[in-house]
């Protein structure tokens, strides 16, 4: 857009503003942090889901809803876009997905040549922003201020990026591949959103592009008709409305792997709260988290009959070994039992039967998992909020 | 032979179901409450094109000036927002008025 077409671009979203009308307190929620009321808003494909912003769009799941199984619903999905000028319109009949760039012969395929031509596969796999739980931050720091409801497992249905990529057949020398949507910047001086994988990654046969999500086409808001899959890591690199593919003989220096989306380079991922990192690399895996569902802070429950307990766990792809329960603030722990396992990209689903004297009880959660990686006790920082994996805790009341 | 045709009709059906192109409309934006006034006129100028003002509304309180010093920052250096020098000061108070500042008012 030139800069006489933004002039004019801001005239008419100007005058296309409208003042809010009160919003009825009755469809909006009150997330538990400063500042935390957000309407319940309604876009098209979705249930009312949180809002945290309108242009692009951001909307966050209720928490409840994790509660009701390990699959999100295609409707309550979360939604998460950096860039406000999204596709309107999207034909499936013409819509291409191209694979270029260091490969012996580019591809471009239609959908029907995509779902026909190659094996088809499927993984369960939660996909989480980078900033999921920002607002709980201390201190707080900018960005999209999210309770804990930007992320969501579901049951994607597509083809291995893998196989693709051996279709076009990779040069030698390749050391990365990128990743581009149908979503664009608003203005030129702002950088379109374009991530990379590592070759070996990209090439590990778990990474997908997929169309269907728990039995059913994307919905628009999740990217329709393509997006990338990368399970195990950051919904950063699940790229949406994916339609440009690129192999690359360097390490990509675009600004959202360059400059955005990079957290501490250190065991922790983390720094003193308030100060910068000295090096920093691209966010990559999950660190790993687990919830309580079935209660929620200030519940009151039953002095002396077992009170039933559920949650999730997940990570980065470890899977889950196990999840413990202290019902006294972390000095005595339990071991949770362990639900279905829909592989280890998954939530993972816990129960507990809790037993509490008359009182009040802080109940926490930790879960371990395989490679032996569990939840730190108190929260671990960074400036722009990424990774918070704290060990989970809920008020209780036994009466 | 009835069913069969049936269900051919239904592949048809499905297959017209999956071809057709998929439209978004954007909501409308709203002007939040906290900046519908004259003071908040320059936020609304100078923020509007790119994004809704929600995201501005839903910041941490009480962050202080150069909180909104260093976002007016990155909004013109790196994403290239043309906000005129001689307007920083004033956008910086504005955006600070944009949040709530007690931060008693909502727990």
């Amino acid at each position: 857009m030139n800069p006489v077409n933004r002039r004019h671009f801001i005239a008419q979203v100007s005058a296309a503003l409208v003042v809010a009308p009160e919003m009825a307190r009755s469809e909006s929620v009150r997330l538990p942090f400063a500042n935390g009321d957000r309407p319940l808003v309604r876009l098209p494909q979705k249930r009312p889901l949180i809002g945290l912003t309108m242009r692009p769009p951001q909307l966050e799941t209720p928490f409840p809803i994790f509660n009701e199984g390990v699959l999100t619903p295609n409707d309550a999905f979360f939604v998460r876009y950096h860039l406000s000028d999204l596709p309107t319109k999207i034909d499936p009949v013409t819509f291409r997905l191209s694979i270029g760039g260091h490969v012996g012969a580019p591809l471009s395929l239609s959908l029907t040549q995509l779902k026909r031509d190659f094996p088809v596969q499927e993984i369960v796999a939660v996909n989480q922003c980078s900033g999921n739980s920002r607002a709980f931050s201390d201190p707080r720091v900018g960005g999209g201020q999210l309770g804990n409801g930007a992320m969501g497992n579901a049951r994607w249905r597509g083809v291995s990026l893998r196989a693709l990529l051996d279709r076009a057949g990779v040069r030698a020398g390749a050391s990365q591949v990128t990743f581009n949507g149908l979503d664009a910047p608003p203005v030129d001086a702002i950088p379109d959103f374009i991530k990379a994988l590592d070759i070996d990654h990209a090439r590990d046969g778990d990474v997908l592009i997929a169309w269907a999500m728990n039995g059913a086409d994307l919905p628009f808001l999740n990217g329709y008709p393509l997006r990338l899959v990368v399970p195990g890591y950051y919904g950063t690199y699940w790229i949406k409305h994916l339609h440009e593919i690129n192999v690359i003989d360097r390490q990509y220096d675009g600004y959202w792997m360059k400059t955005a989306y990079r957290i501490p380079d250190n065991d922790c991922h983390c720094v003193v709260p308030g100060q910068r990192p000295d090096k920093t690399i691209p966010i990559g895996r999950f660190n790993i988290r687990s919830f309580i569902t079935s209660h929620k802070a200030g519940d009151v429950v039953a002095a002396g009959p077992v009170v039933p307990m559920r949650g999730i766990a997940f990570n980065g792809g470890s899977g889950i070994a196990s999840v413990q329960l202290s019902i006294n603030g972390g000095r005595d722990w339990q071991d949770a039992t362990l639900g279905e396992d829909q592989g280890r990209y998954s939530f993972r689903e816990w129960r507990f039967a809790g037993t509490f004297p008359k009182g009040q009880h802080d109940v926490k959660v930790r879960a371990v998992g395989a490679d032996g990686e569990t939840q730190p006790s108190g929260a671990l920082w960074q400036p722009a909020g990424y990774m918070r994996n704290v060990v989970e805790a809920v008020q209780l009341e036994a009466i | 032979m009835r069913r069969g045709l049936f269900l051919i009709a239904l592949a048809v059906l499905g297959g017209a179901a999956m071809a057709r192109p998929r439209t978004y409309t954007l909501p409308t934006d709203i002007v939040p409450a906290r900046l519908a006034g004259p003071q908040a006129e320059i936020v609304v100028n100078n923020c509007a094109g790119c994004h809704s003002l929600d995201y501005i509304t839903t910041q941490p309180p009480a962050k202080g000036s150069q909180f909104w010093r260093d976002a007016i920052n990155k909004m013109a250096t790196v994403y290239g927002a043309p906000v005129d020098p001689a307007d920083v000061d004033a956008l910086t108070v504005a955006l600070q008025n944009a949040v709530p500042t007690d931060q008693g008012d909502n727990h």
